[in-house]
């Protein structure tokens, strides 16, 4: 229990030798799936079933088949998209921001949470696209010469979202591919199944592991990561700005930006714990997703969830500070309204449980951690519920208060929405290596040579 | 050369990255420059030690970054200010802090694609799936825990035998000797590609067929569109006669319309008196209407001269002293009414219409028949215009 914190953990453990990890990390792609994956896998494709047809209902009957009705004009579905798109943070934060730092213990969990960030944003987008209620007028969206003579409107934060969600979505992509050839390369070498071969030739490219690609490789990865950081950090912005950007009582404050930030990479990191948690279970790979990365996930999720926390607090402070009646009332409301419920499950959720990080015995608890993890993912859910239903159902005019009633098509739609993730992610886990085989043998101890190519240490 | 023409390289593998480092930097000062070091993992030094310089991959993402912002930010402007100026939220034309989001998210997008295609299309050459390398036992071990050195046989100072003793000095272990890969030839007509080409043919064209004839007629949620009553011009089976589109009864009048009293008659009893005046406004109305409907068989001034070349009878002259003589309700009940081979024009030309083409046509037959007063007129507008109109 006593662990040393002025000295770097080891990465990996039980001292493996470079094939081993090899051998580790390919394990998953290379035996029959087991009953337990075929469980898993029945359960997620029925969840994402649900939501087809729930999806289908909603595009054949129209919106009408949700519980939104004016002044909640938003609801599930915008709960929804911007629920996806915070999970999607945690992905390119450990890949470019913690690599920009030189936080080495991410290369056990970069590939998985840059995967997952693809799936969430694929999961988010759906979202904006089917509360237009007519998603196949969608292509208006895109600034293209068209029959109408009409452009999209640049000055809408709306129309920001789309620039902001889609290029996290392809940056994102190019990203993880960008990771993948060498692994790839590497499955083709080593494989004899002649259709997989196939498969990975196509998609390493024909890379040789050339030290003359190595170093353009190595500068890329540097330049996609110096790209990515500004990335992330705008995109969930440009998300609040939807918010902030409006008169709504509740959402028309400054706080909005550093507050959804922090609060995606909470939920983010949050997302990534449940997962790996059952990952590195499942596929054996303890050594390599070890306890001190669960544990170095959890301090950055204390560190998010206390910015939350301090947000919570800061909005009350500056409704009280505003002197306006209507954005005190929402506040207010908020405690002892109609929906205190998601309020005490956010503020609970949120703000209070992960302050149990602070102890060093659960923070290097994994059945602790992992009940942590999923509290922060329903208390970030009821988080952008309370901002958008609770705010929307009490703007300033009394006369329109209404309270919002999801329909059992809107629980189909979120369920689907996390079978839609899950499947995705249960059949990239089958499919490609979800730790990077290359970084990981990288940071091996004695990978590196002790002698140098010429003059001195890098 | 060595007696192998067809070699390419010879490759030898090192077990530790201490020795690649030094193998590396060992094969450089022996003066080869067309050789390479592979590596499961890029090793740190090793661009050092293969005297490799900085990357200049960042070029390319500095410029089609900065392409992509400019290009970006105006052509915001350009669509919100010139293309369709249209003001949004009490905004300026061209509001460029609204600009800085999507300003800034182009540039990310322009400069991490051209920074990934760049560095796989260009400086790498990908995908090359035929590389002499592949497939041989030297980047299999390569990939998993060796480390590989291979000199080329384009190397200017290349010779086989010495190339070999040289890396086994080094300490190099499991000598390869990496050919050309046979050229390989793929005939045209072979079964397999003929079979290929017919599945893609079929599938194209049942996609298209789909897509055409199906997919673009699909109408999601169309009960505003389809529903259950009878439009105009459409078939019934609830009336007698199928005509969904009913005629009102007869005898029917529009509310706040007065039916013309002489429908139907030659000669009204006490013809409609004018109940306009002459402006200029209602004589250029009247001109129009006259030219698109009169003109062509009345002629262009009403004398008579048929605009249709003999393909239908020509209407007479208006400049006729009966038709002069006629009041400008008897003219307004033939224009209604029609007279012998003119037909009625009661649906073509509104009422006011009408009496403008009349007031037009009596300012046709004044300029026929000019009272002397007229040319005093007309000579003190020449006077005032300095113009000669009369010629």
């Amino acid at each position: 229990m006593n662990i040393d914190y002025t000295k770097e953990l080891a990465l990996v453990e039980g001292n493996p030798r470079l094939a081993d990890i090899d051998e580790i990390i390919t394990r998953p792609l290379t035996q029959p799936p087991t009953r337990k994956y075929y469980i898993a896998l029945s359960i997620s494709s029925t969840a994402l079933l649900i939501g087809a047809y729930s999806l289908w209902l909603t595009l054949y009957y129209g919106i009408g088949m949700w519980g939104n009705n004016i002044p909640v004009g938003w609801a599930f579905d915008i709960t929804n998209f911007v629920f996806w798109i915070g999970i999607g943070h945690a992905g390119t934060l450990i890949s470019a921001i913690l690599f920009l730092l030189r936080q080495r213990w991410r290369t056990g969990i970069a590939r998985f949470a840059e995967g997952m960030t693809i799936f969430a944003v694929m999961t988010a987008g759906i979202f904006p696209v089917i509360h237009t209620g007519r998603p196949w007028l969608a292509g208006y969206l895109i600034p293209y010469p068209n029959q109408h003579l009409l452009w999209p409107n640049f000055v809408s934060p709306l129309l920001w979202d789309v620039f902001a969600v889609s290029t996290y979505f392809t940056v994102s992509l190019m990203f993880w591919y960008m990771g993948l050839i060498p692994d790839f390369a590497i499955l083709r070498d080593q494989t004899v199944n002649k259709i997989k071969k196939t498969i990975y030739s196509f998609f390493s490219l024909g890379w040789r592991h050339s030290n003359r690609h190595w170093r353009h490789y190595e500068k890329t990865y540097m330049i996609m990561a110096g790209l990515a950081t500004p990335l992330v950090l705008s995109v969930h912005t440009i998300v609040s700005f939807d918010f902030a950007v409006s008169l709504i009582p509740g959402w028309h404050t400054t706080i909005f930006p550093p507050y959804f930030v922090a609060g995606a990479i909470y939920s983010g990191f949050a997302m990534v714990m449940t997962v790996l948690i059952l990952v590195r279970k499942v596929f054996d790979m303890e050594n390599i997703i070890t306890l001190n990365h669960l544990e170095r996930m959890a301090k950055v999720m204390l560190l998010t969830g206390s910015l939350v926390a301090y947000s919570y607090l800061m909005e009350f402070f500056i409704a009280w500070y505003s002197q306006i009646p209507a954005e005190q009332y929402d506040f207010w409301a908020r405690v002892v309204g109609p929906y205190r419920w998601a309020w005490y499950f956010m503020i609970s959720c949120n703000a209070l449980i992960p302050q149990l990080i602070w102890f060093k015995k659960i923070r290097r608890s994994v059945t602790v951690l992992f009940i942590i993890s999923i509290c922060a993912n329903i208390g970030m859910w009821f988080e952008r519920f309370v901002i958008i239903v609770q705010s929307l159902s009490r703007d300033y005019l009394p006369s329109s208060w209404h309270m919002f009633t999801p329909t059992l098509v809107d629980f189909g739609v979120l369920t689907g929405s996390f079978g839609l993730f899950f499947t995705l992610v249960l059949l990239f886990a089958k499919t490609m290596p979800v730790i990077s085989i290359v970084e990981t043998k990288s940071v091996l101890e004695g990978a590196q040579p002790t002698v140098h190519g010429g003059s001195d240490h890098e | 050369m060595s007696e192998n023409k067809n070699l390419n390289s010879v490759a030898a593998l090192f077990d530790t990255p201490n020795k690649i480092i030094n193998a590396a930097k060992k094969v450089k000062e022996a003066g080869y420059t067309k050789f390479d070091v592979n590596t499961p993992y890029p090793v740190h030094g090793m661009d050092k030690a293969m005297g490799l310089g900085q990357s200049k991959i960042g070029y390319v993402t500095l410029f089609f970054g900065f392409a992509g912002a400019i290009f970006i930010f105006l052509f915001m402007g350009w669509t919100m200010a010139i293309n369709y100026p249209y003001i949004v939220g009490g905004k300026p034309l061209f509001p460029f802090q609204a600009f800085i989001p999507i300003t800034f998210e182009v540039t990310v997008l322009c400069g991490s694609i051209a920074t990934v295609v760049g560095m796989l299309a260009v400086f790498f050459n990908l995908p090359f799936l035929n590389h002499p390398i592949h497939d041989s036992n030297y980047i299999k071990e390569v990939s998993i825990d060796k480390f590989g050195v291979v000199i080329e046989a384009q190397d200017p100072i290349f010779e086989r035998d010495k190339v070999t003793e040289f890396l086994k000095s080094l300490g190099g272990e499991k000598i390869e000797y990496i050919n050309e890969p046979e050229k390989e030839e793929f005939k045209i007509l072979q079964p397999k590609f003929i079979l290929f080409l017919v599945v893609v043919a079929a599938l194209t064209s049942f996609g298209t067929f789909i897509t055409l004839n199906k997919l673009m007629y699909v109408v999601p949620f169309n009960w505003m569109d389809n529903q259950r009553k009878s439009n105009p011009q459409s078939e019934t089976n609830f009336f007698y006669d199928g005509y969904a589109m009913r005629t009102p009864v007869v005898g029917t009048v529009a509310k706040e319309f007065m039916p013309y009293p002489y429908q139907g008659q030659a000669q009204p009893e006490v013809p409609l008196a004018n109940p306009t005046l002459p402006t200029e406004q209602l004589l250029k109305m009247g001109q129009e209407k006259f030219l698109t409907f009169c003109s062509p068989c009345h002629g262009n001034y009403a004398q008579g001269v048929s605009r249709l070349k003999g393909q239908f009878p020509p209407g007479p002259t208006l400049h006729s002293a009966k038709i002069i003589g006629y009041s400008d309700g008897m003219i307004y009940n033939i224009i209604t009414n029609g007279q012998n081979a003119m037909p009625s024009y009661a649906y073509q030309i509104p009422r006011e219409q009408r009496w403008a083409i009349i007031d037009y046509i009596r300012v046709l037959q004044r300029a026929q028949n000019p009272n002397p007063s007229d040319f005093q007129a007309i000579k003190e507008l020449n006077k005032e215009s300095g113009k000669n109109a009369v010629n």
